[in-house]
Parts: C-alpha cells; structure tokens; sequence
C-alpha cells in the first residue's frame, strides 16, 4: 500500500495522529489502578483452589486478627440481592441459567472461583490475610471437556440439572438431508477451536465507593460497558439504577475480556457499602488466568457435500461448545455468533448446524475478540482446503467457486442473515497478486532445497459487524438493545464537545470522532473533545465491542452532526435575513448560494445560539444534539489473507516468512487507525494459530496460569504484514462505513494453519490443531517421516 | 520494621521508609505516585514496569525498593523535558506505536535502553530487544518502526 502521509489533524479519510497519545507516552494516562480515593481500603480475593469441591467451612478469624486488615467477608457477610446475571437466552435452545453467586455459598466450580474478600490497608496486607482465610474443601469429580461433559455418566456441575447440557442452539434449511445425500462427495473434518485466555495487557481491576449518606455508589473500573455495569449494580446489589455512576478510567485493553459485568465489579461495592469506605481490587496476572472470561474452546465436526467443482451443495456442523461452569454476560450467544457465520462467504444454501453447550469445571468462556465469528471462519477456511485436497484443486479456485457474487447483494444467507455488500473475488485477486501466489512454486521449491517445507495459505474471510439491530438482538434473546447515542454540543466559543457511548480502550475515538466532526460540521480537530465511558454524563452508551463503535456510535455522530448543522442553517438564515433555502454549505458555514461576503461560520452560529437574542420563531437556544441510533442491518467486512511459512524440520518451528492481508471495511475514517487494528488483530490471530492455548489438566488445575505457561506474541515473534484495503461501501449507513476491530483476528488463523498443512502436504499431512507450538509439529513431522 | 533509602528519581532525591518487602514498582506508583510505571503481570514477563536503574532497563517489579537505595532511576515521567517531548515519545506518537497505551512506558524505556546501547540496531535486533515487553493492541509492527525512528533521530541530534 501507498504510505499515507500522516497528519496532526485532518478530516475523514486522513492518516490524523492520535490526540490521545500524549497522555500515555508521558506516563499520564489515568488507569484504574493509579486512582486513589480517600481512606480507600484494598481487597484479595481468597478463590478456590479445587475444580470442583464442596465447601464444609470458611475460617476467618485468624485473618481478621491480623493487624491492618479490616474485614473478611463471604457470601454469608456480603450483602447482595441475586448473582452474576447472564443476559443471554437464545430462544429454542432450553437454556440454563445456574446461580452464580458473588461469593461461592457450598460448592465451587472451577479453579479461581472467589470464596471470600479480604479488606485491608494495602494489598500487601491483604494478601497476608488471605494467606490466613482457611476454608475446608471436599473435593468433587470434574469434567472440563465440552464432549466429554455432556457424555453419558459424566460428573456433574450443577447437581440440580440431570446432565451438563447448557444450551442447544438448532438451525437446518428445508431439504438439507437431500441435498447432502444427493452430493457427488462428502468431505469430513474435526477442527478444535482451543480455549485462550484474551489477556489485555491490564488486568482488570475496580474501585466501589458507596456513599452511606445518601446511598450513591460510584463504580471506577476497566470496563468497555459502563452502562450494562450499572444497570447490573442495580439490580446485583440492590439499588436505585439512578444512585450508579460508572466511571471508566483509562482501559488498557479489553479485547472482548472486559465486554462483561464481573463478580468482583458486584463485590467491592457491596463491601464498600459494609465497610463504609472505598475498596480497591486489582486483578494479578495470575488470577486474570482463571478469573477473566476465556475465549473458543469449540470443537467443530463438519460434513460438506461437494460436487466435482468444488463447490459445496450441503453442508453440516455437529459442534461442542465449553461454556464454562457459570454463563457469564453473553455467553451463550458467543457460539450463536458462530452458527450465524458458519456459511463464512460462500453461497451455502442447505446447511445443518447443531451447537451442543456444555458446562465444565471451567472459567467461564464468553466474547474474545471475535467472539464466536474466528471458530465459523477457522472452520470453514479448513473445510475449504480439505474440499481443494480431497478433489486436488486450488484452493483459491474452490473458494471462488463458493463464492457469493457481487451481484447477489444484498445477499440473504442459510442462517438468516443479510449480507450488506461485497465483492469477494476482488479482495482475492489483489491478494494473490501482492503475495505473489502465482510465484510460489519456484519459492517451495528454493526452501525444499534448503531442507525445509514452505507453504501458503489463503483465508477468505467475512464478518457480521456493526452489533447490533436492537430487533435482532431481541430475537437472538441478548437482553439488551444494539443502538448506539450520541451528543454533539458546540460551546459560546464555537469549540465542541462530543459525548458517546462507545467506550474506547486503543482505538483512538478521540481522534477519529474529531476528524468526523471537522470534515461534517466544519469544527476544526483540535477543536474537539470526546467524552466517554462516564454514565454521569451520558444517557446510555451500549460500549464498545463487536466491532460497532465506528458502525453504530460513529454514525450516531454524524446523525447528530447532521441535526446541529441544520439547526445552524435555520438561525444564519434568520441572521441573514434570507430563506433556509438560499444558504449552502461550505464546509464549516452557511452562506447565501453565490455570495461569500454573506455568510456565517458555525463559530458564529454557535456563539449566536447561545445568546440567543436573534433566534427564528420556535427554535430553542444552543446548538446541541442527540441521536440514538438503532442500525437497521449488521455490516459484512470482508477479505482475504494470504500467509507463507517455511517449517524447520529439525526444530518444528513454523516462521511465517510472508503475510498479506487485503481487507474491505468499506469507507475508512482514518487509514493509520485501521492499520494499527488490522496489525493487532493478524498477531492475536496468530498467537492462536502458534502460541496461545489454555489448558486444564484432568484434575481441573489450570496447567496456564502465567504469562510464562501461556504464550503470547512478543515482538521477535511476529512477521512484517503486507496491508491493503478494498473498498466497498455497507449500504446499512449514511456513512458506508463497516468496521475493523475483529478482521485480522478472525482471518488470520486459519490462514496460517492452511498455510503449515500446504507445508507438510506432501508428508500426507492433511489438518493440524492449534497451536502449532514446535513440539506439536515436530512430532507430526517424526511420524509422518517414520 | 521500615528501612530508610534514599533513591532518586528524575533527577530528584527521594528519602524515605520502605517495608523492606515492598518492590521498586510499588515505592515508585504508591509513594512517590508514580503512576506512569504500570504492572502487567507477577512473573516479570510482560516488561510494563520496566525503568532505567542506573541507566539500564531493568523491570522493577523485580527489583526490592531496599536494592535501589543510592541508586538513580528513571522512569517514563522523567523522559520529557521542559513540555517538550523526549524522540522515544515523539517517536511512538508519530509512528501510531500505540493504542491503549498501558505497555507503552516499559516498552519506550527498553526501547530506549536499545538504542542507548547499540545506536545502529537493526530492526532484528530491536525486535529481539523488545522479547520482554509484550503488547496486546498494535501487532508490534508500529513499535519496531518507533524504535527504529527514534534511533535515528537521536543519532542526527
């Protein structure tokens, strides 16, 4: 791609540098752990050490003796109204919601579980009173395998359900039995989609501070959902929603990990509310491993009918997915996401998906970035190789073949959905063409002679984007709305504020929500301030997650900009004595059509609608608005990723030598921006496909407790990326815009997986599993070689 | 129980009593209030804490207040000078080599302990530098060209 020159402030569609940035390069940046509120107390969680146990007693004394701590208190001390609330309940799919109390009453259910809280004076001491709590467990038989949980015999959970089944989600088009009995071939494959841990690079953490007075409490935590958290406090610990402020602090991270209402969030409130001063929690990295949400952990069996062509005439899904043991915010429709987007871009019109949820004596899984889309694509991406192996095509001619065509847009797919736009074969071709596939032959062979597989792999890939119309979310049974608000208010002085109810952590809204206000209302960049993640001041914001924030809170801005703009046009019309229909707008003012002497900027007008002591008949003082805006449709970006490896036989190592990602999130706001989200999530992606697992031995102990056992991606480890961009407006806003947040992630695995499968092809090596860690594949290099 | 140091940080001279547990990052964000340090992890593998400690990157999550004692420390609120941003810090906003910001104060001052060390660093060698400071949000991609930026621009002033 071109470089972008980049700019220190600028419009839409301009590489603006980050208005942001100062306050983190210099160690500004106000996170939740460098909050300290006035005789504020710290908190530990004591948690359990046992996968499954039943509790027989809790022995606090000798910590509450210990000097400098000031409480301890368990579920039988800590006052709250109900549990944890999931808020998803997919319809048909005889979901079960177990209780998942604050603090464990008689039974854990996975290692981590909290079982009491710890108040001191420092986290020092707080940490040496939990050290003190003794609790007496009877351990119980686990189960951590989704498969394995919901076989025959297998130990229970949740003693009050007969089996471990969490839900079931069922979709399968008339005629599918036919039509896959009718197929030419089938082709079968079992992909693991394994569990990891989203892992922000700060842990969670939260300050409750319940004012005894008059009964306010403020909630300072890392959060991407400010406002589902209060409307939760509410109802978790019993209070007026009008008495919650959430405040968010700077995030740093989220990655689907902090789209969530926590137990400890619950917690440090209600044990402000006892102990009457604010309690602090901040989460180890160590307990982020089993405290924090997970992601995937699904196990996929498909079946494609296929004719000679390639092109699949039906296709089946039998999948198993690791709930956890509690069902945390969304839980269930994480997998849901996945049933929607098993179809990925191909024109599938019989399909059959089963989604069997099973509880585990597991952290409970719900949204990483992603969310439920990488484990459709990942599959789907895999089938396709195995349909080009099985009938030894290209695979780049069995993807185009199953293609959806541009001209089928908009385009109603098997599982219900409406793809906005696209044009699949563009983004194919261009990729193809700057990885040099046609080239790749003569590079194989150049590393074979240098004793080493080399292989390349595609991953065409789309995404269901924009969460989400509020009529969907409904009928998908997410208890909650997807519109997005927005308020846009100019001051006397013309400068503007923008508050939205997306809720940042690195995206940078600040900047691109400045360069939509400068190229829409004429308010230079450096002109604006976003506000956000503060419920004091916004009516409702849904957040930031599912790559939303620009497709729905974006294009609540621009809605409200629209409204201000016209709203201005009607007081420089009565100012300039003239007919609304006289003015055109230059940009930044209104002027009478052909005379630029006789015209006024939205300074002017701003300043003028605050006095106003010339406003036209019925129009109110101030130029501010609100907009609430509900989509009326998802958006689809899409694209193809194409990545080169080279596997060392002797190590096992897979280095991936080539990566290029070509991608379409229709128009763009800020090219940098993207960039930077698309890098982010192309590494994430890899780290599944290389690194990252979460694992859990037999006995339920988490095997991957610090960044030590788990993996992630340091800088040596990630290859330089080739970016490009089509572009292909969504028609589902005013603004053509998509979103970009989750691509990389969702394509970039099966990419690199097809990628080390072409490598050792010729080993007869047809699928590998994530992740493909070097002693993995160096064991299947000894046995396909032996 | 206290022990008294005296460290100085940004060029200023600290006294004060420590439990002689407490690790250098806790002294540094909890009683000096230097927050800008932040704490990724508890096995010293991430490198959010890293500072300088007599001029080299250390992680100071591994590091006992009580070992800095007579010791200078610098950490990223002492990288500007006079409002004016430091090339390191001037580098990583130019280069978008970040987004939530939270690795970036131990990922500019191993950075910096990079090219203080070795001014012509390849980018290999600056990624295989950066091993210890992991980033969730940029790809790393955007860093290495920061790092890489601010070598240079040192090296021409």
């Amino acid at each position: 791609m071109a470089t972008v020159e980049r700019k220190t402030g600028g419009g839409i569609g301009e590489a603006v540098l980050r208005k942001e940035d100062r306050k983190f390069v210099t160690g500004e940046g106000r996170y939740v752990d460098d909050l300290r509120l006035p005789g504020m107390l710290h908190a530990v969680f004591v948690r359990s050490p046992f996968g499954h146990a039943r509790i027989t007693g809790i022995d606090t004394a000798a910590a509450e003796a210990l000097p400098g701590v000031h409480r301890v208190l368990t579920h039988a001390t800590l006052p709250a109204e109900t549990g944890v609330l999931c808020a998803s309940n997919p319809p048909g799919s005889d979901v079960r919601q177990p209780e998942q109390p604050l603090l464990a009453r008689d039974e854990v259910r996975y290692v981590g579980e909290p079982v009491a809280i710890v108040i001191a004076d420092d986290r020092y001491l707080a940490r040496d009173g939990a050290d003190l709590v003794h609790v007496d467990y009877d351990p119980l038989p686990v189960v951590c395998d989704a498969e394995a949980a919901l076989a025959d015999g297998a130990p229970l959970v949740h003693s009050e359900y007969p089996d471990n089944a969490a839900a079931t989600l069922f979709h399968e088009t008339d005629g599918f039995a036919e039509a896959l009995a009718g197929a030419a071939r089938t082709v079968e494959l079992r992909v693991v989609n394994q569990r990891v841990t989203p892992m922000p690079m700060e842990t969670r953490g939260c300050i409750g501070d319940w004012q005894q007075s008059t009964g306010e409490v403020t909630l300072h935590t890392s959060t991407q959902v400010a406002h589902f958290v209060r409307t939760f406090i509410s109802f978790v610990c019993g209070t007026s929603e009008a008495k919650v402020r959430v405040v968010t602090p700077d995030v740093g991270g989220g990655f689907g990990a902090k789209l969530n209402t926590y137990r400890e969030e619950f917690a440090v409130c209600s044990a402000s509310r006892v102990l009457g001063v604010p309690v602090k929690w901040i989460e180890d990295r160590s307990e982020n491993a089993v405290a924090t949400i997970h992601g995937r952990d699904q196990i996929q069996y498909y079946t494609a009918g296929v004719d000679e062509s390639g092109r699949i005439v039906a296709l089946k899904l039998e999948a198993f997915q690791n709930n956890g043991a509690y069902h945390q915010l969304l839980t269930p429709t994480i997998s849901h996401l996945t049933v929607f987007m098993v179809p990925g871009c191909y024109d599938i019109q019989n399909i059959s998906i089963r989604m069997r949820q099973a509880f585990t004596n597991t952290t409970p899984t719900d949204a990483y970035r992603g969310a439920g889309r990488p484990e459709a694509t990942h599959g789907i991406e895999r089938l396709m190789d195995a349909i080009a192996d099985d009938l030894g095509l290209d695979p780049a001619e069995v993807r185009r073949v199953n293609f959806i065509k541009p001209e089928q847009f908009p385009y109603s797919s098997s599982t219900g959905l409406v793809y906005d736009s696209g044009d699949y074969d563009t983004t194919l071709d261009e990729a193809l063409r700057l990885a040099d596939y046609a080239g790749f032959a003569a590079r194989r062979a150049a590393s074979e002679a240098n004793g080493r597989y080399r292989g390349i792999g595609l991953s065409t890939y789309v995404e269901v984007c924009g969460l989400a119309p509020s009529a969907v979310t409904a009928a998908i049974g997410v208890g909650a709305p997807g519109w997005e608000h927005s308020t846009v208010r100019l001051h006397p002085t013309g400068k503007a504020t923008v508050i939205t109810g997306t809720s940042p952590h690195g995206q940078g809204h600040a900047t691109s929500w400045s360069q939509i206000v400068q190229t829409e209302l004429g308010v230079p960049f450096e002109d604006v301030e976003v506000i956000h993640g503060d419920t004091a001041f916004q009516p409702y914001g849904l957040g930031t997650y599912g790559s939303r924030s620009l497709a729905v809170g974006g294009v609540a801005l621009y809605r409200s900009l629209g409204k201000v703009r016209e709203k201005a046009r009607e007081i420089a019309a009565n100012l300039l004595e003239c007919s609304v229909d006289d003015l055109e707008w230059t940009g930044s003012s209104w002027q009478v059509k052909g005379s630029p002497d006789r015209a006024k900027t939205i300074q002017e007008l701003a300043g003028a609608a605050w006095a106003a002591s010339s406003m036209p008949e019925g129009v109110e003082p101030v130029l501010e608005a609100t907009t609430f805006h509900d989509p009326p449709n998802f958006t689809f970006p899409f694209g193809t990723h194409v990545c080169e490896v080279e596997i060392d036989p002797d190590t096992g190592r897979v280095e991936i030598v080539n990566y290029t990602a070509v991608d379409d999130c229709g128009n763009v706001i800020n090219p940098m921006i993207v960039d930077g989200q698309v890098h982010g999530g192309i590494i994430q992606g890899l780290g599944q496909a290389l690194y990252e697992e979460t694992v859990y031995g037999e006995d339920g102990q988490m095997l991957t407790p610090t960044l030590v056992e788990y993996l992630v991606p340091s800088a040596a480890d990630v290859p330089p990326m080739t970016l490009a961009r089509t572009t292909t407006p969504s028609p589902s806003n005013p603004m053509g815009v998509k979103g970009i947040g989750e691509a990389g992630t969702i394509a970039a695995s099966a990419a690199i997986v097809n990628a080390a499968v072409d490598a050792l092809s010729g080993l007869g090596v047809r699928h590998l599993e994530m992740p493909m860690q070097p002693a993995r594949i160096w064991n299947v290099i000894q046995e396909a070689t032996s | 129980m206290g022990q008294t140091i005296t460290v100085t940080v940004n060029g200023t001279a600290h006294t004060a009593e420590v439990d002689p547990r407490t690790l250098l990052v806790h002294f540094l964000r909890e009683q000096l209030t230097l927050t800008g340090t932040h704490i990724g992890c508890d096995t010293s593998t991430c490198g959010c804490c890293t500072v300088h400690l007599d001029g080299e990157p250390v992680l100071s999550c591994s590091v006992l207040a009580v070992q800095a004692d007579g010791c200078a420390v610098r950490t990223v609120e002492g990288l500007a000078e006079g409002g004016e941003l430091h090339p390191i810090q001037q580098a990583f906003h130019e280069n978008h080599g970040l987004q939530c910001g939270f690795c970036t104060p131990g990922m500019m001052m191993t950075g910096l302990g990079v090219i203080e060390q070795n001014p012509n660093a390849a980018d290999e060698e600056i990624r295989e530098a950066l091993e210890g400071n992991l980033c969730r949000c940029t790809g790393y991609q955007n860093i290495v060209a920061a790092v890489r930026s601010a070598a240079d621009q040192m090296a021409r002033s």
